[in-house]
């Protein structure tokens, strides 16, 4: 770290440090563009993985904060950023260096109204063209009667703006086409079938090749970060459950981690085992539900009833032991809600046994078959360098050779102890993000198998004031949920609530590749890549 | 065998006794109406529960059982149900022929049942290119698939219909070839003697290699030709919604969605035409007690016996494959199905003129 | 006269008066023998074969999936038949939180839906706005924008809850009438002639 400082020191002599879990660089606006380049670019630092842009409003300044990671190195470093006018606050934009910073940029822009001089295309990204206000603002008007619910339809513009420095310092606004007037432009979504949810393509097609993709998200934004500003601590865990709902556990290890470290609370080690025996098992329930609805995108309905019978299965465990099918709130701050179950070891052990058959079924009947191989192998290929530059993490990004596994990378929990192999594929294409699911479910027993017989005594869940209070300061945490990386930025200012809570969430990458990935493949590749990639839109949106 | 044109001639006569002679046709004419509307409808609803049923089978489901005993009354009460739905009419559509489009493909279904041989001397017409006009008339529904898909004003259900399009040509070859590899076997197109010439032994065994391609391909090509999985691009629900038909509602979309059902009772009608035998029982030469007991299962129940077997491996094509992509499904037409077909027929053809069938 | 669905006795249900109630307002309305015999025959009909729209937004729409699969297997009602396009839709399960932005959508959805159409709430955010009641962009209850049949609590409901919503649903479509007013068409009327939407006709 202490190298790090020194190299960024001798480049940015303005630049300050301030120490932490994380180094953390404050760079004035005008300098960002120069210090994100040669963070990327120097071999000796190599950034080259823009983890998230978390926007932020400190009362006086609006600003970001930049988290990045070395795949090289495995070395992290945060930057901060503040803009330099509150009534007109604007950053350079790295959308140049970075692919996945065009949409981290017009996240931004749509909490916070700050604009990004070069981004490409700034436009709102959750909220619709007329949505009144930054809702992320500490000053946001939150009465309904600003942004009435309506039932007609939300206006659509051909346009996006893009903002320009020009040679004497001046930023001017200009329009920029997203499609050519003669395009043939289907839209695909909200509603439809195949897209995980709502999510909505505009899609230019030319016969049945696609031309171009623009992704419109926010139909189920929620503003979770917003009314997690309004919570207690404890009250924000249950929103994690209902963000990737498949992977329910992780995302609550995750804040669960994040806030016993800012407090400083040490939990048992039975907790920890309990946390993790669950975190493998809604892994493979939700590889089980990919790899089912997967195969209904491909028109093989039939291997999603045969994999929701093993979800079914481990449904009835964490029904037996946390009292629900799908939004557990297992997990609470210092442990785990209640004990498990008397019969859960039996029960997993149960679901061990048929999990190898199983998973021989489904390659018998998928894995092999001729028109399978033909729709998914070689379609939509991402390489590694692209993976990184979108910042498409999890198996997606596992597919494409590079070795993002966060609990091998940066091992939070019991991780460290266990024995697992990170399943990394080369070949980039749907095949290989399906088949690297497939083996992580194996890989996942395999953890499972290792912690079920060995689960020590002890409390469940440490004793934790009643009224929880974090110290001033800011911690990032990241964990390997089902999908990704999935990250938690949190600011604390010393109250019971927190200043600013940022999720950072492994499916917005992935959705926004999408456009790159299906360039010049037919429509039904679309649906061939969009399942691949499997993303959760609550998980998007937010 | 019971033959039923003993039947069929006493009704026409008794009917000759009173009437004059146009009135009889027109009466005839009436009744087979009447007889083929209630056979559509109730193999249509047949069909839809069997698929259903079938379907559950294999997802380790029940499938409907709470409507009637078995679930038996449930596609009836959809029936019921789509009867009475409002049937939506939109604004910027091109109305006649929007309403025109799910009667040419019914229409054309049931063209075809005039010419399938339901049982001994129990056939609608009896003519001498009965095969030509079941391949004719089973094309008109792929116009009323393009209607549908045009007239509907929608971008997803103009792509249906264009790849219905597109499918529907290139699999009629491929249809048309194995069809015809068996009509220089048989060495007619009139459906009653192809029947008859059976009588010894069915084609599939008789034609042996030459017709068990021939089978094979049609099989392949007729899963195509009625879109269903894993050809059912037009209709692609995880890519266009529903296809062509997403604008229909009420029971235009019930046409088309017996349509479907009764095209592939056609195809694998056709299929037992040409290489089952028809409503022949099975039949082995020397086997003579086999065949005499044989005999005494009624032609009517071989037919459809048969028929519904077939129906039920395509089902079971659809209920396990994934769906191929256009120009996979494109390139299996024009660069597998056709070359081997025309091999297949030339086989035929020595196999014909060498005399080396069974 | 007790409405009930098959292998449900009457008193399982937990709202019998509300449907007493419709079964009064039948009653009052009367009929001719033929014409109610044709509404009971209509009605068998409708209340058996209750397709529903593919929708969902969130972790109500797993649930739904759930549901369709073969532990709680719904085609055994008939209602496995998911239609993707909401012209041949019967109900729209509305699954998952509606926000601002989605409203329109939901609201065009449901009046693409051909007639007869019967609307569920599903999941504590469609009844309420549920967990986000705070938030910003969430439309707190989907019958602000479209009139609502069955409300079914829960986040998410189990598939268990689903089946009996359905049923609820079905017994309710079993008072309906055909032939003359219907009781709950002329509510939904009323209703969207509260909420108009530009440039539509109801």
């Amino acid at each position: 770290m202490a190298q790090i400082q020194e190299t960024i020191a001798k480049l940015m002599p303005e630049a300050t440090f301030e120490e932490g879990d994380i180094l953390q660089v404050c760079v004035p606006d005008v300098q960002w563009h120069r210090l994100a380049k040669e963070l990327k670019e120097n071999p000796d630092l190599g950034f080259d993985f823009l983890v998230t842009i978390v926007g932020m409003d400190w009362e006086d300044k609006y600003g970001c904060v930049y988290y990045l990671t070395s795949t090289r190195h495995n070395t992290h470093i945060s930057v901060k950023v503040k803009a330099e006018s509150r009534e007109n606050p604007m950053l350079h934009s790295i959308a140049d260096l970075w692919k996945i910073a065009v949409i981290f940029e017009r996240e931004v822009y749509d909490y916070f109204g700050i604009v990004f001089i070069g981004n490409p295309d700034m436009r709102r990204l959750f909220l619709s063209i007329d949505w009144k206000g930054y809702p992320l603002r500490k000053d946001y008007d939150e009465s309904p009667e600003n942004n009435p619910v309506t039932t007609e339809n939300e206006r659509q513009s051909d346009f996006t703006t893009t903002y320009v420095e020009n040679a004497d310092g001046k930023v001017e606004a200009k329009e920029v086409r997203v499609f050519e007037p003669n395009d043939f432009v289907v839209n695909i979504g909200p509603q439809h079938p195949a897209t995980h949810g709502v999510l909505r393509f505009r899609t230019a097609i030319d016969g049945e090749t696609v031309k171009k993709i623009d992704v419109y998200m926010g139909y189920i934004h929620r503003g979770i970060e917003k009314i997690c500003e309004k919570l207690t601590y404890p009250q924000t865990l249950h929103f994690m459950d209902r963000l990737d709902y498949f992977s329910a556990h992780p995302y609550h290890h995750c804040l669960c981690m994040l806030i016993e470290e800012a407090a400083g609370i040490e939990i048992s080690r039975r907790a920890q085992v309990i946390r993790v025996l669950m975190d493998e098992l809604s892994r493979i329930a939700s590889h089980c539900l990919f790899i089912g609805t997967y195969c209904m995108d491909l028109g093989a309905t039939t291997m999603l009833f045969y994999t929701l019978r093993v979800r079914e299965q481990i449904l009835d465990i964490m029904d037996k032991t946390c009292g629900a099918r799908m939004t557990f709130n297992y997990g609470c701050i210092g442990g785990v809600m209640q004990d498990l179950a008397p019969d859960f070891v039996q029960d997993v052990k149960a679901l061990l046994e048929v999990l190898p058959k199983n998973i021989k079924e489904y390659n018998k009947i998928f894995t092999g078959n001729v028109i399978a191989k033909k729709r998914m192998e070689g379609v939509g290929v991402l390489t590694r360098e692209d993976a990184i530059n979108w910042s498409v993490t999890g198996p997606s990004g596992r597919a494409s050779g590079w070795a993002c596994d966060v609990r091998k990378t940066d091992p939070y929990s019991i991780y460290s102890e266990l024995e697992f192999d990170e399943v990394v594929r080369t070949e980039g294409d749907s095949m290989a993000r399906f088949k690297v699911r497939m083996d992580e479910m194996v890989q996942s027993a395999r953890i499972i198998e290792q912690l079920i017989d060995n689960i020590p005594e002890g409390e469940y869940c440490v004793k934790v004031p009643k009224v929880l209070k974090l110290p001033v300061g800011h911690w990032f945490r990241t964990v390997e949920g089902c999908r990704g990386t999935f990250g938690i930025y949190l600011e604390s200012d010393g109250n019971t609530k927190p200043y600013r809570l940022k999720i950072a969430p492994p499916c917005l990458p992935a959705a926004s590749v999408v456009d790159h990935l299906t360039r010049g493949s037919k429509i039904a590749d679309l649906i061939t890549i969009g399942g691949s990639l499997d993303y959760i839109v609550p998980d998007i949106d937010r | 065998m019971f033959n039923f044109s003993v039947l069929t001639n006493w009704i026409d006569s008794l009917l000759r006794s009173f009437m004059p002679d146009w009135l009889t046709v027109v009466t005839e004419c009436v009744l087979i109406g009447l007889v083929l509307l209630t056979l559509y409808s109730v193999l249509a609803l047949f069909y839809i529960y069997f698929e259903r049923k079938v379907c559950a089978a294999f997802q380790c489901r029940l499938g409907p059982n709470r409507v009637g005993p078995w679930g038996l009354l449930q596609s009836v009460a959809d029936m019921f149900k789509i009867l009475i739905k409002e049937l939506i009419t939109l604004k910027h559509t091109d109305k006649f022929l929007f309403a025109l489009a799910p009667y040419l493909v019914i229409l054309a279904s049931m063209l075809a049942f005039a010419v399938l041989p339901w049982g001994n001397g129990l056939q609608v017409i009896n003519f001498n290119i009965g095969i030509f006009f079941l391949i004719a008339v089973s094309s008109i529904g792929v116009l009323g698939i393009l209607l549908a898909g045009w007239s509907s004003n929608n971008k997803f259900t103009l792509i249906g219909a264009l790849r219905s399009g597109a499918q529907m040509v290139s699999y009629e070859l491929s249809i048309g070839l194995s069809v015809l590899t068996m009509v220089v076997f048989a060495g007619t197109l009139n459906v009653v003697e192809i029947v008859e010439n059976q009588n010894h032994l069915w084609y599939i065994f008789s034609g042996h290699l030459p017709a068990i391609i021939a089978f094979v391909i049609y099989l392949i090509a007729g899963t195509a030709e009625t879109n269903r999985g894993p050809f059912d691009l037009p209709e692609a629900e995880s890519e266009l919604t529903a296809g062509y038909h997403t604008e229909y509602s009420g029971i235009h979309f019930g046409f088309f969605y017996l349509a479907e059902y009764l095209n592939l009772f056609i195809v694998s009608g056709v299929a037992t035409l040409l290489f089952f035998g028809g409503w022949m029982p099975l039949h082995f030469p020397g086997w003579d007690a086999f065949n005499h007991i044989m005999d005494f299962i009624p032609s009517v129940v071989w037919f459809i016996g048969k028929a519904v077997a077939l129906s039920f491996i395509i089902i079971w094509f659809k209920w396990t494959f994934p769906r191929l992509r256009i120009d996979q499904m494109l390139a299996l037409e024009w660069k597998y199905l056709l070359p081997i077909n025309l091999v297949n027929l030339v086989l035929m053809v020595l196999v014909v003129v060498n005399e080396l069938y069974f | 006269m007790e409405v009930t669905t098959k292998s449900m006795p009457y008193e399982a249900w937990k709202d019998n008066e509300y449907i007493e109630k419709l079964v009064d307002e039948l009653n009052a309305s009367g009929a001719n023998v033929v014409v109610g015999t044709f509404d009971k025959l209509i009605n068998w009909g409708r209340s058996n074969s209750i397709w529903p729209l593919t929708f969902a937004t969130s972790c109500c729409g797993i649930e739904f999936v759930s549901l369709g699969a073969a532990r709680f297997d719904m085609a055994r009602f008939g209602w496995e038949v998911a239609r993707s396009s909401p012209r041949q839709a019967d109900f729209m399960m509305v699954a998952g939180t509606i926000v601002t932005r989605m409203a329109p959508v939901v609201r065009r959805l449901y009046d693409q839906l051909a007639e007869p159409k019967y609307v569920i709430a599903c999941g504590a955010c469609a009844v309420s706005g549920g967990p986000f009641k705070k938030s910003y962009h969430v439309v707190m209850g989907v019958d602000q924008i479209i009139p609502v049949d069955v409300y079914l609590p829960g986040c998410p409901p189990r598939p268990e809850a689903m089946i009996y919503a359905i049923m609820q649903l079905s017994r309710k479509i079993k008072v309906e009438r055909f032939f003359g007013g219907v009781n709950r068409q002329e509510k939904q009327q009323e209703f969207l002639k509260e909420h108009p939407v530009e440039g539509v006709e109801d």
